[in-house]
């Protein structure tokens, strides 16, 4: 009878470290999640930034300047220019 | 001593006084256990959330405002997180080197800092607004008392002054206030949510508990216009607005097939991004908002109806001549005696007279139907802030003159945008196409206003009038057929017409053979010679046309020959 409630006992303080371990590991894994979700956003925040500043550069006005003036290019004469026919099956 | 010999102790107590007295111990006892157990057995949810309400708390989680991209993903508008600064005035302690330094970082002056802090009998004032991230970390170093931080949103526009009148802008607070960001400010701007969470002592979060509202990313907008076209177009549009020293500019570019607008630009502009001086005149959006009398590019319309009556043929004989038709006591002129003209020429060199003989021929009840139907009066369907329906006042009204004004347009007002929708009944088959600012990926049907054969035979007739011969040669683009109609108007000036004010304008399509592309252009008050249609217009939408049916491959419909242009004796002088 003794025996058994030791054993009991044994098993009860074990499991009580193991929930308190494992609401641990749970915590800490939460953190590792916020972590990420802020970065996400922050890369977010800078991914908009990027394609901003990507569109900023790529403006139409701003190649078409640089072209025709830094550059020296021009538009074809329409002469110039060639249309083939699509031809079926090819994108 | 004796303590029982006591004089004191010696009455004895009665016996029932101790055993009340245990009774009641062990009831306040059982009764605090019986407690204990209801709280932390039966009934533990109230002292849960008292406990758990001291470590956990609310907090909010922005929604960002959604992308404006064009059609081929172009990004036109895009929020970035900025930082407000704001102080309140009561708490704010400097130190002596503080204020130059903080006044430094917020771009104004020691005096201005500290008379904004010092002259607020608020208890909250603001700064700053939309400081860019870096500037607000350095303030936040600064670790001045009273000094706080809001992260709020910027919006930036890359395109600057070539889109600013399709998206407008944002207020402080990142809510539209023009354009496109007004027109769709519920679905861009999405919800804030909050969400309830426990953060440990050293402030990290380290559970959820629940999601209060789940927060709602604003949705982005893909808009119908291309970015590519739309800079063209407002290039073109304004080396004429300069060359021409015009007041103003409109234009807008409609795809036939979608219905999409590609292209919408306006003279003057602005800077989205900078708005500290802007004035009326620059937020005008001339194209949807503005009306005008349209003058000759109201003909084909007159023109179509007699058409579809069946009481004219493109090759019947109208007699012009001498240049002079009187209407009641008013008198119809054209620019020179024309002679005998056909239908066909009557629109090709834009004789009023004409015009007026064949709109005397119809009812007024049936031109106002075919206006109407064109879209002339009526709102047209886009959710865009302010857009006008123009005039067209009820035939029942009209006088036999104001019949004859109307049919070379006259005495009805119009907007740009309808003009260029209204002429999708003659690039394609005879119905209005409906419009749409968003992309649409695909053909629409519109709703049929003449029959295909009648608007295949105006659509001959333009391309006349937009040829050598016509009043718009300068319309040509080598390697495409076009087609459209200039117009000329005096401008309305207090009760009557000045004499030396005109709009310049051109209304076309192109290529003829599969119509795609609808351009209509508009030059306000040209004032350095030039102020025809054909001569200030036309030349833009060639351009413009150009560039934006080779952008889009469209295939060429004509041989690759350079434009013919008539000699200048022979150029037809439009009739105003």
């Amino acid at each position: 009878m003794v025996r058994l409630n030791l054993m009991l006992l044994v098993l009860l303080i074990a499991c009580a470290i193991g929930l308190v371990g494992a609401q641990h590991q749970a915590r800490k894994l939460f953190i590792a999640l916020e972590g990420e979700g802020e970065r996400a956003r922050r890369i977010n925040v800078e991914f908009g930034q990027l394609q901003l500043e990507q569109s900023t550069w790529a403006m139409h006005t701003r190649i078409e300047k640089i072209a025709s003036q830094f550059l020296r290019m021009s538009a074809p004469d329409a002469r110039r220019i060639q249309v083939v026919p699509a031809v079926e099956g090819v994108k | 001593m004796n303590f029982t010999a006591s004089p004191v102790l010696a009455p004895r107590l009665p016996l029932w006084r101790s055993r009340l007295l245990v009774v009641l111990f062990v009831a306040g006892f059982a009764a605090l256990v019986v407690r204990a157990a209801y709280l932390q057995g039966w009934n533990n949810d109230f002292l849960r959330a008292k406990g758990e309400s001291r470590y956990s708390r609310v907090i909010e989680i922005s929604a960002n405002r959604g992308r404006i991209t064009d059609r081929n993903g172009e990004v036109l508008a895009i929020s970035t997180p900025v930082k407000s600064i704001w102080a309140i005035p009561d708490e704010v302690k400097f130190s002596a080197a503080d204020v130059p330094r903080l006044a430094g970082l917020l771009e104004m002056s020691a005096d201005e800092l500290r008379k904004r802090i010092q002259s607020a009998e608020r208890d909250f004032v603001y700064l700053k607004r939309q400081v860019p991230p870096d500037t607000a970390d350095r303030i936040a170093e600064l670790r001045i008392p009273g000094i706080f931080q809001n992260r709020e949103y910027r919006r930036y526009y890359p395109g600057g002054e070539v889109m600013a009148h399709v998206l407008g802008f944002t207020g402080a607070d990142d809510v539209g206030q023009e354009g496109m960001e007004l027109a769709f400010q519920a679905d861009l701007a999405g919800k804030a949510g909050s969400r309830r969470v426990i953060r440990d002592r050293r402030g990290q979060i380290v559970e959820d508990m629940e999601s209060v509202r789940p927060a709602q990313e604003g949705s982005d907008l893909r808009l119908s216009i291309d970015a590519k076209i739309q800079s063209q177009a407002f290039f073109h549009l304004k080396a004429a607005v300069e060359a021409h020293r015009a007041k103003a500019g409109a234009l807008v570019v409609l795809d036939i097939v979608s219905g999409e607008v590609l292209a919408l630009v306006n003279l003057p502009t602005y800077n989205p991004n900078n708005r500290s001086r802007l004035a009326g005149a620059q937020l005008r959006n001339r194209v949807l908002t503005d009306t005008f009398e349209p003058g000759s590019t109201i003909k084909p319309f007159t023109i179509a109806l007699a058409l579809e009556e069946g009481r004219l043929r493109p090759d019947s004989i109208i007699q012009t001549a001498p240049g002079k038709l009187a209407v009641g006591r008013a008198i119809v002129r054209d620019a020179r005696p024309l002679g005998a003209l056909s239908v066909a020429q009557v629109l090709q060199k834009s004789s009023n007279v004409g015009t007026s003989k064949i709109a005397l021929s119809l009812k007024r009840e049936d031109m106002w139907e075919m206006f109407n139907k064109s879209g002339f009066g009526v709102a047209p369907s886009v959710p865009f802030p302010g857009v006008v329906s123009g005039r067209l006042r009820p035939h029942k009204t009209w006088l036999p003159i104001e019949q004859v004004t109307m049919s070379y347009g006259y005495g009805l007002s119009v907007s740009l945008f309808q003009l260029a929708q209204s002429y999708s009944i003659f690039a394609r088959d005879g119905d209005l196409v409906p419009v749409s600012f968003v992309a649409v990926d695909g053909p629409m049907q519109g709703r049929q206003v003449i029959s295909a054969e009648t608007a295949r035979a105006v659509r001959a007739m333009l391309e006349a009038a937009a040829g050598v011969g016509g009043t718009a040669p300068r319309a040509q683009i080598m390697g495409y057929r076009v087609a459209g109609k200039t117009g000329t108007a005096h401008k309305q000036e207090g009760n009557g017409y000045a004499t030396n004010k005109y709009r310049a304008s051109f209304v076309g399509f192109a290529p003829v053979s599969k119509p795609r592309l609808v351009i209509a252009v508009s030059v306000d008050e040209p004032s350095a010679g030039k102020y025809y249609g054909g001569e200030v217009a036309a030349p833009v939408f060639a351009k413009v046309m150009e560039s934006a049916l080779r952008s889009l491959g469209v295939a060429p419909d004509a041989p690759m020959k350079p434009v013919v242009l008539p000699p200048e004796s022979e150029r037809v002088e439009e009739s105003i």
